[in-house]
């Protein structure tokens, strides 16, 4: 039985080839870090760093939008979900991630209309049906999910539906690269965002070998993509000739997807945002255009306390920036736990903690 | 804020355990392990109970229904612990408007489920609520069998050894995807019906001529992963499993790629882990494979006395990965 064009990424006898060709390259100690919470998640459920020789090490980024997304945003969200008159859609991870307080899952358990969606036009949908409401979507993602939810704000527009809002929290990929690679964290290459590129193109990440010598492969997610990478970037490193390579040939061209960068364009702007574990990053969130701005649901919300202030003994800022790993925090799989995540990155399925729990933590 | 019950209780994973643990063990006096059906001692051969409660949404799904369910789901309760079902009681939690045709359909399935299983529906309640105090309707129903007495073991699997094989008999994951689809309204290029099924007849068959299974557990909520972390957990064994043996049927792999679920801990309802004992596996999967219901059936692991307590997996793409006990429901990816 085989599925088409999934199959052929996870053939065993293409990935160990690949394998005993990375540990014949590896001749030096690698450390490369993969951006994208799916990779993260690709990695561990494929069980790749049991196929890894030691001098290789994966370091998990910041790429889980969940995971960077701060305690203020959950609280504005709770704030938004007791104004009575309002339904809140939102993607499913963001429901347990801990507020200041609570939770949108405890919200809903004690009566709050929170509603889980896969997408922003579902959350559309909910407004047509419900226009005696005020539907609030929580537009969080990278720039793979920015353009849904543009189109959904246009689409809105267009049929003048008045009762839909977002609360948008998007954000940009590559001012958080930056950041990282300015604190220091040793990284000796990227494994970039396959679906980010899809959208972005790979020109986004040019900026990497040119200004801090660092190479980029932009990968894709099946196990023989993530494989075959390593190996370019270890070419890479080899030849010291850093540049961005494309390996997800088959979703990613240099330019990207034009009419979904136009879309974004449109509708959205830069800001500056607060991402979990770094503070305000400069231009590195996306907030509605003045043309969008009667859909942002922060017109309406009562102000809240901004508050950044999380569990001090959670070390997912550190997790998040490439210095350290889930195993090294003391909160890790005994008192922050899926069921009762204390950091964001225990919550979402692509974070580095939620993974390493299910997959390794006793391997 | 004071605790309340949240949907992860209901998931069957660790907080399901939990409370089952720490509420009603603890106060109905009942001990540990927790097998599928009680066994209840006589002379000659034991009296079998369970019971399950059906709160299925949507009630009509492809492939069956909530009433199909109610009756499959006791049936093989009773069967994989080595009984032979026999009776059912049936209880109905009814919400005020809910359509009467829709309540006949559903009691004719579960006379149709009934009478295809060979077990006798003896008794029964109905109460009706109000309008919004139950979602259209809940059903409850327990069952009893007999069991050989000299067959106590499989419930527990006391006499699973280091070698022993683990089978299944078939994919993985159509229940749970057919339900999703109905309750959301995704239509699927291929459809996928739920695998709801009476198992007691293939059981039956294979127990009558072939005495290797140590153990028998349906993969229902939670699905073959818990199982195997449960089946881990009594033991005191470790387990490996090869993930390209497991079957899963393509639409529901194209499904799980989209949303992000992992097929392993899909429920079922006509699926189950059998354990059998070293040397007897090509005996009982040809067994298997002879009747309709396994006829997908496959070798997927074996019990080890390496890695105490532990479920290992061998990826597809030749990794290695813990299988652990779920926890909460599955949640759909975002990015």
């Amino acid at each position: 039985m085989s599925m088409k064009y999934i199959d052929e990424y996870r053939d065993r006898d293409l990935i160990i080839k690949l394998a005993d060709l990375i540990a014949e390259s590896a001749e030096n100690d690698y450390a490369f870090m993969e951006v994208c919470g799916g990779h993260t998640a690709a990695i561990h459920r494929f069980g790749i760093p049991a196929l890894l020789p030691d001098n290789i090490k994966l370091i998990s980024g910041p790429g889980c939008p969940v995971c960077v997304t701060g305690t203020d945003y959950i609280d504005m969200a709770i704030a938004c979900s007791q104004m009575g008159d309002v339904i809140l859609a939102t993607f499913g991870d963001l429901i347990r991630v801990p507020g200041s307080e609570a939770t949108l899952e405890k919200m809903s358990e004690a009566g709050a209309d929170v509603r889980i969606v896969f997408s922003g036009m579902e959350a559309l949908d909910i407004a047509r049906h419900n226009p005696h409401k005020k539907i609030v979507f929580l537009a969080i993602g990278f720039e793979t999910t920015a353009p849904g939810t543009a189109v959904t704000v246009k689409q809105a527009e267009k049929e003048k539906i008045e009762n839909f809002y977002i609360l948008c929290a998007h954000k940009v990929m590559p001012p958080a690269m930056e950041a990282i690679v300015k604190e220091g964290t040793t990284i000796n290459g990227f494994i970039c965002p396959g679906h980010v590129a899809a959208v972005t193109g790979s020109l986004i990440f040019e900026f990497l070998p040119e200004k801090y010598n660092i190479g980029c492969v932009v990968t894709g997610f099946e196990p023989a993509d993530i494989m075959q990478s390593l190996l370019m970037l270890i070419q890479q490193v080899n030849s010291k000739k850093p540049e961005v390579e494309i390996q997800y040939k088959r979703a990613v061209t240099y330019g990207g997807n034009r009419s979904a960068q136009l879309y974004m364009n449109e509708v959205f702007g830069y800001c500056d945002a607060y991402w979990r574990g770094f503070g305000i990053i400069k231009e590195s969130g996306l907030t509605l255009n003045n043309d969008y701005k009667s859909f942002d649901a922060e017109n309406f919300i009562p102000p809240t306390t901004k508050n950044y202030e999380e569990d001090k003994r959670c070390i997912c800022p550190q997790i998040l920036r490439g210095i350290k790993e889930p195993g090294d925090c003391p909160l890790f799989a005994k008192l922050c736990i899926p069921e009762n995540p204390i950091g964001a990155c225990m919550v979402s399925p692509e974070g580095a903690c939620n993974t390493w729990f299910k997959y390794r933590v006793n391997l | 804020m004071t605790e309340t019950i949240s949907l992860n209780h209901g998931g069957g994973g660790k907080q399901t355990h939990e409370l089952i643990k720490n509420l009603f063990l603890k106060e109905f006096g009942m001990t540990e392990p927790l097998t599928d059906s009680a066994i209840l001692e006589s002379k000659g051969s034991n009296i079998v109970f369970t019971t399950d409660s059906y709160v299925v949404d949507p009630l009509f799904f492809p492939g069956g229904n909530i009433g199909k369910l109610s009756v499959c789901g006791t049936v093989n309760d009773l069967s994989v612990s080595g009984a032979k079902p026999l009776y059912i009681a049936a209880s109905f939690i009814i919400e005020e408007g809910f359509p009467l045709n829709d309540l006949q359909r559903i009691v004719e399935s579960m006379a149709e489920e009934a009478l295809n299983a060979g077990v006798k529906i003896v008794t029964g309640d109905t109460k009706v609520v109000g309008k919004g105090k139950c979602d259209g309707l809940f059903i409850t129903t327990s069952g009893t069998g007999i069991l050989d007495n000299n067959l106590e073991y499989i419930s527990t699997g006391k006499r699973i050894k280091p070698g022993d094989k683990l089978i299944i008999n078939g994919s993985l994951g159509n229940h749970a995807i057919a339900v999703l689809g109905a309750r959301n309204n995704l239509s699927f290029s291929t459809p996928v019906y739920s695998d709801c099924a009476s198992l007691n007849h293939m059981i039956g068959k294979i127990s009558d001529s072939c005495k290797g299974i140590l153990f028998m557990r349906d993969l229902t909520r939670g699905g073959l992963g818990t199982v195997l972390n449960e089946l881990s957990e009594m033991t005191g064994k470790g387990i490996y499993i090869d993930e390209s043996y497991i079957p899963v049927d393509e639409p529901v792999k194209g499904v799980c790629e989209i949303l992000g679920f992992d097929p392993l801990f899909l429920a079922n309802e006509g699926k189950i882990l059998i354990a059998g004992e070293q040397g007897k596996e090509t005996k009982i999967l040809d067994l298997l494979k002879k009747d309709p219901l396994g006829k997908n059936s496959a070798i997927i692991g074996e019990v080890t006395d390496e890695r105490v307590k532990k479920v290992i997996m061998n990826t597809v793409s030749g990794g290695r990965r813990i299988i652990d006990m779920p926890s909460g429901v599955q949640l759909p990816r975002i990015c």
